[in-house]
Formats: structure tokens, sequence, C-alpha cells
């Protein structure tokens, strides 16, 4: 391989990330020096233009590249791929951001410019998994995501839940680490190198002299350690407790852009490092691996459904609930095809809509009730009609029914496994769909058919009345019109030159 | 075909969202003016919906009104050299002499309910907005010419049907909103599967390509799916519009909304809403698959038997007289999988007649009992008695509805019976004898329970009774003013089907028979 000086490389490439850092380290030392003296959500504005600037450029970047750019033997990695799961971080961290700013106003959180920068490092740490073929980047990458969750999760010191779920968070996720860990030592034993695309070959050769077995376990290895970021089954245990805990935005920014960089990764890293190994019955991957990341699915969509029915909070629900949406999610991987990209990018975005809608609205109410129990949410009809129509808006978009962004997303995802004739995992979906419908449904019962404790009209801060009315609007407009959304990904993204024409491909 | 006639199906399906838009604007309070809004936007509908019947056209069995607009294309494969192949979804929209009468049954039986759901009492509003969405959600069924279409009208009647059931129900209402939510998703689910199965297979949602691409025989795409596999695609459609038909054992759901939800939304419920799985068998199970159906006919008669046989029974033993109307209405569901199973024209006519008909005489029944509940503050048959003496009209037109159920010749209920049994004894005559005495027991139950509760000593408290008053006494005589219409002159509704079952049957008896 050429060996490139540091200076030959076209550094424009990188600039988001490099305002991200910028932003991050700029505002934490502003905090540092200016803290007290600055306006209450100048950093939270700040770091909030940052990201815009970031996506600005991450747009520049898709417009001006038509072929992948590689840093350092692909230690960083620009491609579509990336920069679609980039402009979803960007979105959700953004989304965070507003949400907070309102929530920040009164809430228990001493540290205000903590929260901020640590958001931004997080989602730094969210672009480089996303952005990088090679196992050290990957890994610190997502280090840097998990740490900086591992403190927000934590933020609210005075808070026993808080503090108890930032625990059980650090805990299960250095194991997780530790397992993930494990399987990339494997993958290096077996194979000398760290670059993915090298791994891809070395694998294939490995395999065919006969080390199968230790490639199996790199694998399982791989797919239950990453499980814990998608928060799929079976490493979704610690999701209800760290849900509950952590402050509310900071639990929308796990639902959505954690879990997100987590599928960036998973999917890259396990799907071009095994692709190539044979097996008895053709390509590993295409049999026994997606059998495997299957049964994760089928099993992510069964307990996480099932244990959402009897939960009476709010954000447990909703991380139950989050569960299975990582089950639906691992659903066109079983097995892979070239479209896996859109089903996916689609169904991300519609779930970084409504989650967020959601989020805010279990903020609003909870805050007034002083509870997060789903009692909270009895007579909001008659307390504020705009929040309990959006609310429903999004419960409807998550069991999966028009016109929703949600159903087009389930619909999308249904139909790729069935054109794969991929029928038990179809089925599954279908009969967890309908078991999710008493959840949802459960809290528009709430807010439509029980009485509340009092009939006050909900005073809702303007600004996140707007946001989430905005997020109703858009969740229905998407349903009615996903087109606008799939043909832009289709006209903008070609993810195929990352994974090469190892993939299976229909032809009509 | 001109522009004007373009638009016209698609502002006949939307045309309740005049009504919502309205009604958005009124302040809470104003009752009246809801009520007003809420009811006088249900004519827009029947005048449109009436309008269409009286330019369709008889004399084809095409497609009429249709409209399509591209909508979705979605991406569905990549070739190595990264061409991508989409799926088009389309909006399309048309009618044919199935779907026309049905849209004109939507339309009328809406009004009614509209002014049925005069005695709501609470949240006036969100009922009669979530009621318009429901009117757009059950005309778009039967308007729809695409899979995808159908499936989001479909289950565009889910939402507001369970807000309705669930907050302006009796008692038990969030039970059965709760029952009745799950049991029709599944069905929603297990159709999805099928539709997506279809689309994949032959590439297109238009529900006539569909239709023709199955029905030709040595088409290549439906050659390329074998036998089993059409079995299964059958069996899929069949189940998933059983549930909301509802056939034997998926029933226990219908049986609770009946009893729960109030009058004027069991009247849509059974009147339309039932229909709406009886119109999926017809267009789809066997429009699309008629050699699959065909093979099943022997099948859906006995399902149709047991249907009939069960309900007639349980509707004699039961207290509530909605239950006994339930009940009956199973039994007469029954009668329309007869009518299907015959698989001949005259047995798919009765099958047609069935539908429309008990969607006008169900709705008439159950306004009833809305009516008698309204004053009595119960159905229950031991309770009453005697309603004869202090509400003579109400008790009439009950006793008529009754008559009408039983089939009474004259009335709509003979002419359905006796079609779909002719039609049945055509291809299967020992199952048909067999259902047709279900006909004897209908009989039984309905006198017995109506009686019961007309004639016999006035207790004092019911002495004193208002009998109809003029708001009631519309959707009566207009009801049983289209049954007897059907009764005595029923090629109104022959006519248009007749081209349009002409060009099914062909099919039906030519791959099969």
């Amino acid at each position: 391989m050429e060996v490139k000086d540091i200076f030959s490389y076209d550094w424009t490439y990188l600039l988001p990330e490099f305002i991200i850092l910028g932003f991050a380290t700029g505002l934490s030392l502003l905090d540092l020096f200016a803290g007290k003296r600055l306006g209450k959500h100048a950093i939270g504005l700040l770091s909030l233009l940052g990201i815009v600037l970031a996506g600005v450029f991450v747009f520049v970047n898709i417009q001006t590249m038509d072929q992948p750019y590689s840093y350092m033997a692909d230690m960083i990695r620009i491609d579509d791929y990336g920069n679609a799961f980039k402009l979803l971080f960007l979105g959700g961290t953004a989304f965070t951001i507003l949400i907070s700013l309102s929530y920040m106003r009164q809430s228990e959180v001493a540290h205000r410019g903590e929260f901020y920068y640590l958001l931004l490092s997080g989602l730094l740490g969210a672009m480089v998994m996303a952005s990088s073929a090679d196992l050290i980047t990957m890994f610190v990458g997502l280090e840097l995501l998990s740490l900086s969750s591992y403190v927000m999760v934590g933020l609210r010191k005075k808070s026993l839940q808080s503090n108890e779920s930032a625990f059980k968070y650090v805990v299960s996720g250095g194991i997780a680490t530790a397992v993930t860990l494990f399987g990339m030592s494997y993958v290096y034993g077996l194979t000398g190198s760290t670059n993915i695309y090298e791994i891809s070959q070395r694998l294939a050769e490995a395999g065919m002299m006969g080390f199968q077995f230790i490639i199996y376990m790199a694998f399982a290895f791989l797919a239950v350690g990453l499980a814990f970021k998608i928060s799929a089954a079976p490493y979704h245990m610690w999701a209800p407790d760290v849900y509950q805990g952590a402050p509310t935005p900071i639990t929308a920014f796990l639902a959505v852009v954690s879990k997100a960089a987590g599928f960036a990764l998973v999917f890259r890293l396990l799907l071009i490092s095994f692709l190539q190994v044979p097996s008895a019955e053709g390509q590993f991957f295409l049999t026994q691996g997606s059998l495997f990341i299957g049964w994760m699915a089928a099993a992510s969509m069964i307990l996480g459904n099932v244990m959402a029915l009897r939960q009476t909070n709010v954000k447990r629900m909703m991380a139950y609930s989050g569960i299975a949406q990582a089950g639906y999610l691992l659903v066109p991987f079983v097995p892979p095809t070239t479209l896996f990209f859109s089903e996916v990018i689609f169904y991300l975005f519609g779930y970084l809509l409504v989650s967020f809608g959601v989020f805010a609205v279990i903020m609003v109410v909870s805050r007034e009730q002083q509870t997060e129990d789903l009692k909270g949410f009895a007579g909001l009809y008659h307390r504020s009609p705009v929040m309990a129509i959006s609310m429903t808006i999004f419960m409807l978009s998550l069991a999966g029914i028009p016109i929703t962004a949600g159903f087009f997303g389930k619909f999308y995802l249904f139909m790729g496994a069935l054109a794969q004739e991929n029928y038990w995992l179809s089925a599954i979906m279908i009969v967890t769909s309908v078991i999710s419908y008493y959840y949802y449904f459960g809290i528009i019962r709430q807010m439509y058919m029980r009485a509340g404790e009092n009939e006050a009209p909900l005073s809702v801060p303007k600004g996140i009345w707007v946001f989430i009315f905005i997020l109703a609007i858009a969740t229905v407009f998407f349903g009615a019109f996903p087109g606008l959304v799939t043909d832009y990904i289709q006209a903008t993204f070609n993810p195929s030159f990352d994974f090469g024409n190892m993939l299976p491909t229909r032809t009509p | 075909m001109d522009q004007v006639n373009n638009l016209l199906l698609s502002s006949l399906v939307f045309s309740p969202v005049l009504a919502i838009l309205i009604l958005a604007f009124i302040p809470n309070h104003q009752g009246g003016a809801i009520k007003k809004v809420g009811v006088l936007g249900t004519l827009l509908p029947l005048i449109l919906s009436l309008f269409l019947f009286a330019s369709f056209n008889y004399g084809t069995a095409n497609l009429q009104f249709v409209e399509k607009h591209d909508w979705i294309s979605i991406p569905i494969s990549q070739d190595p050299s990264g061409t991508v192949y989409s799926l088009e979804i389309n909006y399309e929209l048309g009618v044919d002499g199935i779907s026309m009468p049905l849209l004109v049954l939507t339309a009328v039986i809406g009004v009614l309910a509209a002014v049925a759901s005069w005695q709501i009492k609470k949240r006036l509003k969100e009922f009669f907005i979530l009621f318009h969405v429901l009117f757009i959600g059950m005309l778009g069924v039967f308007a729809a010419d695409n899979l995808f279409l159908f499936f989001i009208f479909f289950e565009m009647t889910l939402v507001p049907m369970f807000f309705l059931v669930g907050i302006w129900g009796y008692g038990e209402r969030e039970k059965a909103a709760n029952k009745f939510l799950l049991y029709n998703g599944i069905g929603s689910g297990i159709m999805l599967l099928a539709f997506i199965v279809i689309y994949l297979v032959t590439q297109t949602m238009n529900m006539e390509q569909i239709a023709t691409i199955f029905s030709t025989p040595q088409h290549p795409i439906a050659s390329a799916i074998s036998p089993a596999f059409r079995y299964g695609l059958f069996l899929a459609l069949f189940i998933a519009f059983a549930i909301k038909l509802p056939v034997f054992p998926f029933h226990t759901w219908m049986l609770k909304v009946h009893v729960q939800a109030p009058p004027s939304i069991v009247m849509i419920h059974s009147g339309i809403l039932l229909k709406m799985g009886a119109y999926g068998v017809l267009r789809m199970g066997i429009g699309f698959f008629p050699e699959q159906a065909y093979q099943f006919s022997t099948w859906l008669a006995v399902l149709g038997i047991i249907n009939i046989l069960y309900g007639a029974v349980l509707a004699f033993v039961q207290k509530d007289l909605k239950m006994v109307l339930a009940y009956s209405s199973i039994s007469h569901m029954g009668i329309v999988l007869l009518g299907l199973a015959a698989m001949n024209t005259i047995g798919f006519q009765g099958a047609m007649f069935q539908i429309v008909s008990h969607g006008f005489i169900s709705a008439l029944l159950f306004f009833l009992i809305g009516v008698i509940w309204d004053r009595t503050q119960t159905s229950m048959i031991d309770e009453l008695g005697g309603l004869a003496k202090s509400m003579p009209f109400v008790s009439g037109i009950l006793l008529a509805g009754g008559m009408a159920s039983l089939g009474l010749p004259g009335m709509s209920g003979f002419i359905s019976e006796f079609f779909a049994f002719l039609g049945l004894f055509g291809s299967l005559p020992v199952l048909a004898a067999v259902g047709a005495l279900g006909i004897v027991l209908t009989a039984v139950y309905l006198l017995r329970a109506i009686l019961r509760t007309t004639f016999g000593p006035t207790p004092d408290r019911f002495a004193r009774l208002a009998d109809a008053q003029p708001m009631e006494v519309i959707p009566m005589v207009v009801l049983l003013g289209f049954i007897i219409l059907i009764g005595v002159y029923p090629a109104i509704l022959g006519n248009p089907l007749q081209q349009t079952l002409k060009t099914i049957v062909p099919i039906v008896t030519g791959i099969g028979g």
C-alpha cells in the first residue's frame, strides 16, 4: 500500500467532524472560563449552531463526492453509507438540544454546559462509528459515544434513579465492550489486520482453510457485544433501567442517535467482514450468519413487545418498545440485499421523527404531573388536545398504522422480508406488531378515555409545542408521501460500492 | 372520459373532509350546531353517490369513473451495475357493479347513522369528526382499485372505530374496543402479508390487473407460482376477511362490539363494516383466485351453514335483544357465504343482495334498539314487554324489520335468501337443504324476541313512553323504504350487478368446472 504524507490528504471532507470537535472543545473552555457570565441558553444555542454547520458540510460532501474518500488506509472513510447515517445523527442531536433547551430551564441538572458538550462529543463518536472501516477507529468511536452517554445518563447528580441507571449503564456497557473486543481479537488473530476490507478477504481464506469454528465464534461475540448499542436481544436488559433513569432528552438521544450509530457500525462491520466467508451452504453470512441475526431480531421483537405490555412507567415502556423496534430494524439483514440500506435509513428517519415527538410529550406531561406513570396521561385530551392528538399520531406510527411514516417504514421492511421469502420472520413481525397495539393504544386509552386528576389546561412551553406539532405533521406527511424520502435516498446515496457486488440482488 | 369524471370518485370518497373542517372550527359548547353540521355533512356523500349511481353505465363490466395518479415508487431490487428496479404504487380508484351499490349503501346508512347519533350526549365534536373519518375509510374501501390504497382505507376504519366504541359505548366499552382492535389487527396483518406477496409476484397493486393476471390461464406470471402457493394466498385472504365478516370461530369480537357500541355505530358496524369482509372475499378471494375458490367452495358452504345454524341457535337463547340481533347477524352472514359458495351467477347475486339487504335491515333493527333503550334504559327481553301499547309506531316498524329479516316475501330479505339458496341448490343441493333449516330457525328466534318485547302486558313503568320523534321517524321510514324497494323491485340492485357478475362467473366455472 502506498504510504501517504499526512498533509497530502484533502482534509475538507472531514470538516463536519472537525466542526463538531472544535465546538465541543471550544464550548467546554468557554463554559469553564465564562460559564457564569453567559446567558442561560448560550451554550445550547452555540452547539446547535455547530450541528447546523456540520450538517451543511455533510450536504456539501454528499453533493461533491462520487467516490468514497479514504484517510490512512480506511481509518476514516467518508462515503455515502456514513453520510446518510451522519445526517440522522446530526438531526437527532439537534432535536435533543432543541428539547433540552426547554427542559433544562427548570430541571435539577446543575451543570448545564457539560450537558451540551458531552452531547457533541457523543455525536462525534457516533459520526466516527459511521465513517470508519477499521476496527481501531470503530472502537474509538464506539467508546467515545459510550463514555459520553454514561456521563449524560448520570447527569442528574442528586437523583438516586439517575445515579443507579448510570451505574448500570457503565457496568453492562463495560461488559458489552469486553465481549465486542473479545470478538475483534479473534478476528485480528485470524487475519492480522484491522482494516475490514482486508479482513473480509483474509477471513474468506481462513474459512477455506478450516477455521470456520473460530470465525463463527468471532461473529457471535461481535453480534452479541454490539447488540448492546442497538438494545437488541440478547443484550437489551440495560435499556429499561437506563431509559427510565436518564434525563428525558438523553433518553431520546440514546433511543435514536446512539441506536442508529450502533446500527451503522453493526451493518458495516459484520456485513463487510463476514460476507465472503464460505460455508457448506454457500456464503456463511447469507446462511448461518443471517439466521443468527434473525434469531436476535425475533427475540427482540417478542421480548420487547411482550414485556412492554406490563409496564406502567412510560419511559420504561418506550425502552421495551425500542427493543422491539431494534428487532424490526434487524429484519432487512436476514439475509441482506443491496436494498437493506434504503429500508433501514427510511425506517430510522421515521423513528427519529416519532421518538423525539414521543419523548418531548413525555417530558412535558411528566414534568407537570410529577410522575412518569402512564396515569399521568389520563385525560390529556381535555387538557391539551394538540398534545394528545400529536401523541396519538406518534403512537399510531410506532404501532405501524397508516397513514404515518412508521407504517410505511414497517411496510417497506416487511416487503423486503417477503421478497427474500423470509416468511417466519414476517409472521413474527405481524404478530408482535398486533401485540404492540395493546400498549400503544394503552396510552391512547389514558389520554381519551380516562379522567385525569384535574381538567385544567396543560401549560406547554411555546417552543416545545411548535416542535411537537411539526413532528406530528411530518410523521403524517412522510407517511402519505414516503416517496419523497425513498427517492432522495435512491438518487443521492449509492452504498453499493461499499459493499461491492457481494450482496445478493433481486431482479424482477 | 372527461376531466370532471376523473375527479368524481375522489370527491365522493373525501367529501366528508368538508364536514370535518367545518366541525373543527365550531366551539365545543355549541352542541346544536355540531349536530347539524355532523348530519348535514353526510348529505354531500349521499348526493354524490346517488349522482354516480344515476350515471353508472349498466351495460359494461368495466371499471367506471376510473382515476389514476402516480403515488409512490418503491425500490425493490438492484442489479450489480447499480440499476434500481422499482415497483409502483398508484393512487387508483374505480367502481364496478359490485362496488357501486355498496357505495350507495354506505352513503345511505352513513346519513341515517348520523341522524341516529342525535342521541349522543357527550363530546359531540369529537364524535362527529371521528364519524366522518370512519366514513372516508368506508367509502374508500369500496372505491379503491389498488391493494395498497384498499389497505390504507381499511385501516382508516380501524382507529376511529376504536375511539367510537371505546369512548361512547356502554359499560364494557373499553374491553370491546380492545377486542375489536386486536382481532382486526390480526386480520389486517394477514391481509397485508397476502397483499405484499401478491404484489411481489405480479409486480402490480392494481386490483383489476391482478385479477386478470391470475384468472388468465397460462399467464406467464401466474403460471410461475404453484397452485399450492396460490391456494395459500387464497386462504390467507379468506381468513383475513373471515375475521371481519365474521365467520364462525372468529366472531367473538363482533358480539362485544354489537353489544357495547352506541346504537348509531352499531348501525354502521353491522350495516357496512361487516360487509367489507364479504366484499373482500368476493372481490379478492374469488376475484383473484377463482380456481382455488372453486376448490374451496364446499368448505365455504359448510362454514356458511355453521354460521347460519350456530347464529340461529344461540340467538334463540339470548336474553338481551342486542345479543339476539348480533347472533342474527352472524346467521345472516352465513347466507352470504352460501351464496358465494354456489359459484354461479344466481348465488353471487344472492350474496350481494344479502349484503345490501342485511345492511339496511340490521341498521334498522339496531336503530330501533337504540330508540327503545333511550326510553327504557334496557334491552333485556325479560324486562321489556308490551311496548306496542305505548309505542305503537316503533313496535310496528320493529315487527316489519323482523319480518324483513326472516325473509318475508316482498321485502329484501326474501329476495336475497331466495337467490342464495337457489344458486346453492344448483351446485351443492345437499348442503343447501341443510342450510335452509336456518331460515326456519330465523323465524323462531326473531318472532320470539320481537313478540316478547312488543306484546303482552305493559308494565306500569313503560305505560307512558313517548312514541317515535320526527327525527327518529326519518331513518325508520327511509330504511324500511329501501328494504321494500329492493323487495318489490330487485332490478334496482340486480341491474348494476348483472354485467360484473357475468364476467366473474364464467372465469370461476370455466376454470373450475
